[in-house]
């Protein structure tokens, strides 16, 4: 078990490795340079040469990289190139807890809408519930995030004024004044996680409650529930996680564009914030954390394999 | 009184909106403690006869005349919640694949305490002795180790054996066994129904031995029922069918299986055709298309059961040495 998440680590270092080299080069690709943007077109060219010499960008692109990489490797990501030049680990510090507290809540209501509404689907085939169940997970996967958030501030914020429009509060300032923040983003991006989810749960689940230990189960005289809860659900969730995990970190995506819609200061903000500007070290340092919960959360999917199918064992 | 008393049974299956009879009006009774065999082949109705009175039939099979009656007491009139108290208590089952009958996920050990709490209602710890004693009595070695296993530590016999103990749990009166042994060795088959055979003994246990094997129900069961096309053909004591069958079906399932007390040159001799589908309609005795004896009578009516048989052309002393 110990080798084997050894082995992966590694194997999550290379790929690191190549999201590091592809977005330090892919972000220089991109047309416009900060310099552009910092002066607009005033300025004059000494001022220009200055600036460029101080950003350290008159250097060749593989010195900037090997400068950028080692620093990264010491877990120094550098500085923003704006303002007073704030260091790229300290904004990503600032805005993780908001990104990571709406990725956390939207995951949360996508298991809690897609777990009863899977199974109550599966359970009541080709009945309205069924029925229901099909047309939500329809709409939820045809609905974009972004569309339903600005539906949802309409609804709950504008009109009915329920709840507040934008902004974050952190944790730390009472749980309820929080969840009031965030609920909106977060059913916004969940929504659709539970549809993918509640039809992978359906369809999994149907094909266990056919299983022949199910019929054992029937005839031990154990409840419906307890054959649903502890028979047939473990089994139906080992296709369901993979699902579950790679859907965890499309959350953090997701937040990007939400976070926008609601304004919240998080990892989205920071990202488009510092390609707009061409900010390099804050987006290479943002692409870096976003991939590294990518890379995570398919370690932990694998390993909550071993955890729920005592067939697989790492070795 | 009988503890299994099973009157005029019929089983259908319905679909596209049409009912298909599988068990076809069929009576046994099995009286307390002994082992009763079901025999035929595939699509004989002897699996879904034995479902129907477990209560646990798929949604599209439907039990459309009849009754169940165990201790006395109609399950076909039971509630859902009833059925399943009963069910596992006082009526458990064996089945037939031993591979895909355990939950893959779960521990052997949690697999058999379940049962054992759910339907004695004795603590975890009470449950967890319970289960080691029972897996010692099915023969599994190191009891104790192998609880905390999983399904996939264990073989094909050894989880049979496990199933067995789950049938167990709670001391039941009766235990349907739908084939136990078909998807095992032919030297584990030996093992796991003399083991079955002596825990009826010893506990007084009702069985109900479900099998397509003729030449084992004889060591076994004292009696037998044999099934064709979702009928009961014939029945009656197990040694006298066995050595003098009168239902034409009876003889070709002998006559199919080597037997020990037969010269090993004499090629065994197959039953003509294929078993009875219930979706085509047959006039007369479902038999009939393979009968090598048929009649006109055959052909056109249903033979009434009667005696222990249901056949217009039974064979006689006669007729089977002309075989």
């Amino acid at each position: 078990m110990l080798a084997y998440i050894t082995r992966r680590l590694v194997g999550a270092a290379l790929v690191m490795l190549a999201v590091a080299i592809l977005v330090f080069f892919m972000i220089r690709l991109v047309p416009g340079d900060p310099i552009a943007v910092m002066l607009a077109d005033s300025g004059s060219p000494e001022a220009r040469e200055a600036l460029i010499r101080r950003l350290g960008l008159d250097q060749p692109v593989i010195m900037q990289f090997w400068k950028w990489f080692t620093g990264v490797l010491h877990g120094d990501l550098g500085a923003s190139l704006y303002g007073s030049n704030q260091p790229v680990a300290h904004i990503l510090m600032n805005a993780l807890p908001k990104t990571m507290s709406l990725a956390m809540l939207s995951f949360f209501v996508a298991v809690v809408i897609a777990v009863p509404a899977g199974i109550i689907a599966a359970t009541h085939k080709n009945t309205a519930a069924d029925a229901g169940v099909s047309l939500f997970a329809f709409l939820g996967l045809s609905m974009p995030d972004f569309w339903l958030a600005i539906l949802l501030i309409i609804i709950f914020a504008a009109n009915l004024q329920w709840l507040p429009a934008i902004g974050y509060t952190p944790i730390s300032e009472g749980f309820w004044e929080w969840l009031q923040h965030l609920i909106l983003p977060a059913i916004a991006i969940g929504t659709g996680f539970s549809a993918i989810i509640a039809r992978m749960i359906r369809s999994s689940m149907l094909e266990v409650l056919q299983a022949d230990y199910m019929r054992t189960a029937a005839s031990k005289g154990l409840t419906q529930r307890v054959m649903l809860l502890r028979h047939a659900l473990p089994n139906a969730m080992i296709p369901v996680i993979t699902v579950v995990g790679i859907a965890f970190a499309l959350l953090i995506s997701g937040a990007v564009v939400v976070e926008n819609v609601f304004s919240i200061k998080g990892l989205g903000r920071v990202l488009i914030q510092g390609i707009q500007n061409r900010d390099y070290p804050v987006v290479q340092g943002a692409v870096l954390l976003v991939s590294s919960f990518f890379v995570l959360s398919n370690l932990i999917v694998d390993l909550l394999y071993a955890v729920i199918d005592p067939r697989i064992r790492y070795s | 009184m009988p503890l299994l008393d099973v009157e005029n049974l019929t089983v259908s299956l319905f679909q596209d909106g049409t009912e298909t009879p599988l068990v076809r009006n069929i009576s046994y009774r099995a009286e307390p403690g002994e082992i009763l065999a079901l025999v035929g082949e595939s699509g004989s109705g002897k699996s879904v006869s034995s479902l129907a009175v477990m209560g646990l039939l798929a949604k599209s099979l439907r039990v459309t005349s009849g009754a169940i009656r165990f201790d006395g007491q109609d399950l076909l009139t039971l509630k859902d919640e009833e059925m399943r108290t009963l069910r596992g208590r006082d009526i458990s089952m064996v089945f037939q694949e031993p591979m895909t009958s355990l939950n893959p996920v779960r521990s052997i050990g949690s697999q058999i305490m379940e049962s054992i709490e759910e339907n004695l209602g004795l603590s975890r710890a009470q449950a967890r002795l319970r289960a080691i004693d029972l897996l010692k009595e099915v023969g599994v070695a190191d009891a104790e180790r192998r609880l905390k296993q999983y399904p996939h530590h264990f073989s094909g016999g050894m989880r049979q054996r496990v199933m067995i103990a789950i049938a167990l749990a709670a001391d039941p009166k009766l235990i349907i066994a739908d084939e136990p042994t078909t998807a095992l060795d032919v030297t584990i088959q030996a093992q796991i129904l003399d083991l079955m055979a002596r825990i009826c003994r010893d506990h007084g246990t009702t069985m109900i031995l479900i099998t397509h094997n003729l030449s084992i129900v004889a060591r076994y069961a004292r009696r037998v029922n044999v099934m064709y096309g979702g009928r009961i053909v014939e029945s009656g004591d197990a040694r006298t069918l066995y050595t003098t069958p009168r239902h034409p079906y009876t003889e070709g399932l002998l006559q199919s299986v080597p037997r020990l007390d037969q010269d090993r040159n004499v090629p065994l001799k197959p039953i003509q055709g294929s078993p009875a589908d219930p979706f085509a309609p047959i006039e007369g005795c479902r038999f009939h298309p393979r009968c090598p004896y048929a009649t006109d009578l055959c052909r056109s009516d249903v033979p009434e059961f009667g005696d222990g048989l249901a056949c217009h052309a039974p064979l006689s002393i006669e007729t089977r040495e002309a075989v």
